[in-house]
């Protein structure tokens, strides 16, 4: 094997970016300044390609740009209409998967599904409402399940894990049916600190800490000044 | 000691391992007629788990249940030839007879039933498993007896009527199945001398089993014709603890069914196949992977490994050859189309839901236990083994320049002769057509709902990777029958089976199905047309695995070849109808008040 180079090459819509060798396609254009909008990612957790939001184009093949690796001279479609139609097709099934009333959430304004109709101009999805029946779950002592707006991101089965390593939440089920679940006990057992965190890195408004809430009036809220993505872009100056 | 048959003892002979919790559930599932809580806690307990993952893979699977699925659980086969064969009256005749309706048990608890994708039995329709044993060709007589039989309390064997042809009638399977097998060809259904490729492979190099096998130019079998010389070859080159081979028996498509036949008749074939790949990539194991609906073959199946064992074809030093060991373990499936998916099959062989992974890394890189592992079609690892016995010359004077060799079809729905035919590629479908008695058919489903519904202008098109690519399964559409609810009931298969990981295949599937179900009620316009197209393309443009990616197929490809079928039934002319009907709307609370709610000025429906 040769030994890979220390950067490597590759053009998002045509324009010229570098990279560290094994960085992912969606990392590798954050670091270039180029937003490219995902939803169920969270730095840090492995990737699970599971919004498809972030799909690029590549030779005309389509791959989830946070699984897949930059390679040398790999020419990335991304911000180009057809492919941002299909995006925002994604974040239209979820509005219409599930049952999301944002002017009742307690996420308005922090929620990236939101934000993403919002970056996406959004007005109406092309898609009907299918609302389906979901609860209200009690999820321990912390925490409540709002499944009505749960997205299966896999964000909080990836990412709250007790400190021996097991995962605190599950899937249940699968299709249509699929449905995210905690292991009573261990959730139970979750502190302050970590059921904030659980709640800060759902992306909706599925993973609600019990007892507070509007803590930050809408208004005042993060996708409510900018919208998502800002800050990437910012960085390219 | 724990005692006999109790949780903690099928845990201790499992090793509190939590790659077999596949396995375990399986066990648990067959003893208790479901997975409790407090059974899937005492398992998550055992193996170091989260309860919630326990859950997770138990009610990932069909024929895993969290409340007791009855003393006897029937799964009745609800594919679209099961439906064409009569599925609706044997369905009817179960729930008369049992008491209880579908997906529910008698008050008793003693029968259950369910629904199930196809269960691999096409060519012998309506078939259902009862507590995993296979019955075919039911009809509303032979169902009265069998429920009968469930309420006397008969063990479900003995209530077969007759065994099957060959193999079905060994001691250890005696299932009422038949092979018919209508076409045998030369390299994968002709008969096979045990011993014939591995002592031929010992002789050379793996590099030389894997430049024959890459000189004969063959091509995955399971329908995405990767050359499998080239996948060995990558996978030999991978470095890793250890390689591993697995064989992919679990044919989920819709109207397949020929590897339970190869699984039947020429399991030694198949095995040698294994046993070669083993040598070529360096494994020392192999994994068997057989869908959960065919756990009536395992027990044959172990016997004949253990046979194996004993002529020194599988264990240390196969057949002389210095340093070459090899085994074969047989894993189950439990009931999920999604684990034919190379990469979601491996998560299950592991004791995962069987969700696919992403890719890169492939699993010659990463697959099983996370290490280099070849995956192979059933159909695949026999050819190769056939081709270390005969050569890659004398295979590729068969078929197209393309695609060599041979393919196996399994031929079912409207024709004389369903069954197993073995053709060399190239042949036309009309050809398939003539042999199988069913010329006349309106429309032909190659490769199964994930593949494409031709015309009868097309008939001339052939079977070959450079023309109809297909893992095999060939349905035949009679005229008279309605193609919308073939591509319905195919919808309906995807939305079921999805595994529910990415967004456009779980969100988007329901919402073909729906705008399908809109076009065929007649309340759609031009417009639903190019809409159903255009969210079709984006599923399968934006799908993270194979399913999602094909599961638009069946109303892609029918309305391309059967374009004058939508626009019949769509009002022309018009922009826009209302897809809400009021009077279906409040029909409830019209029932409850007896109030008359008019759908319009014209439509006055009440009591």
């Amino acid at each position: 094997m040769s030994k890979p180079k220390a950067r490597i090459s590759f053009t998002v819509d045509g324009k010229k970016c570098s990279a560290a060798p094994g960085q992912t396609i969606l990392q590798a254009a954050k670091d270039n300044g180029i937003y490219i909008p995902a939803l169920c990612r969270w730095e840090g957790f492995k990737p699970a390609g599971a919004c498809r939001v972030c799909t690029v184009r590549v030779g005309g093949r389509y791959m989830a740009a946070c699984t897949q690796p930059v390679t040398d001279g790999m020419a990335v479609e991304n911000d180009v209409p057809d492919l941002q139609d299909m995006r925002k097709a994604l974040i239209e099934m979820l509005f219409v998967e599930g049952n999301h009333m944002c002017p009742t959430c307690e996420k308005s304004g922090n929620c990236e599904l939101q934000a993403l109709a919002y970056r996406f101009l959004m007005l109406v999805p092309r898609f009907p409402f299918q609302f389906p029946a979901r609860r209200v779950e009690p999820a321990g002592k912390k925490i409540l399940l709002e499944h009505n707006r749960c997205i299966k991101c896999l964000r909080c089965v990836r990412g709250v894990r007790t400190r021996d390593n097991k995962a605190v939440f599950g899937t249940l089920r699968r299709s249509r049916d699929k449905k995210i679940s905690v292991d009573q006990v261990l959730a139970s057992a979750l502190t302050d600190k970590q059921a904030r965190q659980a709640m800060d890195r759902c992306p909706v408004g599925s993973i609600l800490k019990k007892e507070v809430g509007f803590a930050v009036p809408i208004g005042r809220r993060k996708y409510d000044k900018e919208p998502i993505g800002s800050d990437v872009e910012k960085a390219r100056g | 000691m724990p005692a006999e048959g109790s949780l903690a003892s099928i845990l201790a002979r499992h090793r509190r391992d939590r790659t077999r919790l596949i396995d375990i559930l399986r066990e648990v599932q067959a003893k208790n007629g479901h997975i409790s809580p407090e059974a899937a806690a005492e398992i998550a307990a055992g193996l170091g788990l989260s309860t919630v993952e326990v859950e997770g893979a138990a009610t990932f699977y069909h024929f895993f249940s969290a409340r007791p699925a009855g003393t006897y659980a029937v799964y009745l086969n609800d594919n679209i030839v099961s439906v064409m064969k009569g599925r609706a009256a044997v369905a009817s005749a179960f729930e008369k007879a049992a008491g209880c309706r579908f997906g529910e048990t008698t008050p008793d608890g003693r029968i259950g039933l369910y629904r199930t994708s196809c269960i691999g039995m096409n060519d012998q329709e309506p078939a259902a498993l009862i507590n995993g044993v296979v019955f075919t060709k039911l009809t509303p007589a032979k169902v009265k007896l069998i429920v009968e039989g469930m309420n006397a309390g008969m063990n479900v064997r003995a209530m077969i009527a007759a065994t099957g042809d060959g193999a079905n009638a060994a001691k250890l399977v005696r299932a009422m199945v038949k092979n018919n097998i209508r076409k045998e060809g030369p390299v994968i259904l002709a008969s096979f001398r045990s011993g014939a490729a591995v002592k031929k492979a010992v002789k050379i190099t793996p590099e030389g089993v894997i430049a024959e096998v890459k000189k004969a130019n063959l091509l995955g079998r399971g329908g995405a014709g990767f050359p499998t010389g080239l996948k060995w070859e990558f996978c030999r080159r991978e470095k890793g603890e250890n390689h591993y081979v697995v064989c992919n028996a679990d044919e989920g498509e819709p109207g397949t069914f020929k590897d339970r036949v190869i699984l039947t008749e020429r399991p030694h074939l198949l095995f040698e196949g294994m046993t070669v790949a083993g040598y070529a990539v360096g494994a020392r194991k192999g994994l068997l992977y057989l869908r959960g609906e065919y756990a009536y073959l395992a027990p044959y199946l172990e016997s004949l490994l253990a046979g194996l064992r004993k002529k020194n074809l599988l264990g240390k030093r196969i057949a002389g050859k210095a340093g070459f060991s090899f085994d074969i373990e047989i894993k189950l499936g439990a009931g999920a189309y999604v684990c034919g998916e190379e990469s979601a099959l491996l998560q299950s062989a592991q004791g995962e839901r069987g969700e696919p992974r992403d890719r890169p890394p492939f699993p010659v890189q990463s697959g099983f236990l996370f290490q280099p592992t070849t995956v192979n079609n059933v159909e695949t690892l026999c050819a190769a083994a056939r081709i270390i016995e005969k050569g890659a010359d004398w295979f590729k004077a068969m078929g197209t320049p393309r695609s060599a060799g041979t393919k196996v079809l399994s031929v079912s729905g409207d024709c004389k002769k369903p069954g197993v035919y073995e053709v060399p590629f190239g042949l036309t479908v009309r050809r398939l057509l003539e042999m199988a008695g069913g010329p006349d058919a309106q429309a032909v489903q190659i490769g199964g709902p994930s593949g494409a519904c031709i015309s009868r202008g097309q008939l001339e098109r052939a079977i070959a990777f450079e023309d109809l690519a297909t893992g095999g399964s060939i349905i035949v559409i009679g005229p008279g029958r309605d193609l919308f609810e073939v591509i319905r009931n195919f919808m309906e298969f995807f939305v079921e089976e999805s595994c529910g990981w990415c967004v456009p295949c779980r969100a988007g599937n329901p919402l073909l199905l729906r705008k399908l179900e809109k076009i065929m009620s007649g309340k759609g316009t031009p417009a639903d047309i190019i809409e159903i197209e255009s969210w079709g393309r984006i599923i399968k443009a934006m799908s993270r695995c194979g399913l999602g990616q094909t599961s638009p197929n069946p109303i892609l490809t029918t309305i391309q070849n059967f374009r004058e079928m939508y626009e019949s039934k769509v009002e022309r002319g018009r922009d826009f109808l209302p897809e809400f009907d009021l009077a279906e709307a409040v029909k409830e609370a019209s029932a409850v008040t007896g109030q008359v709610f008019a759908a319009s000025d014209t439509e006055q429906s009440h009591e």
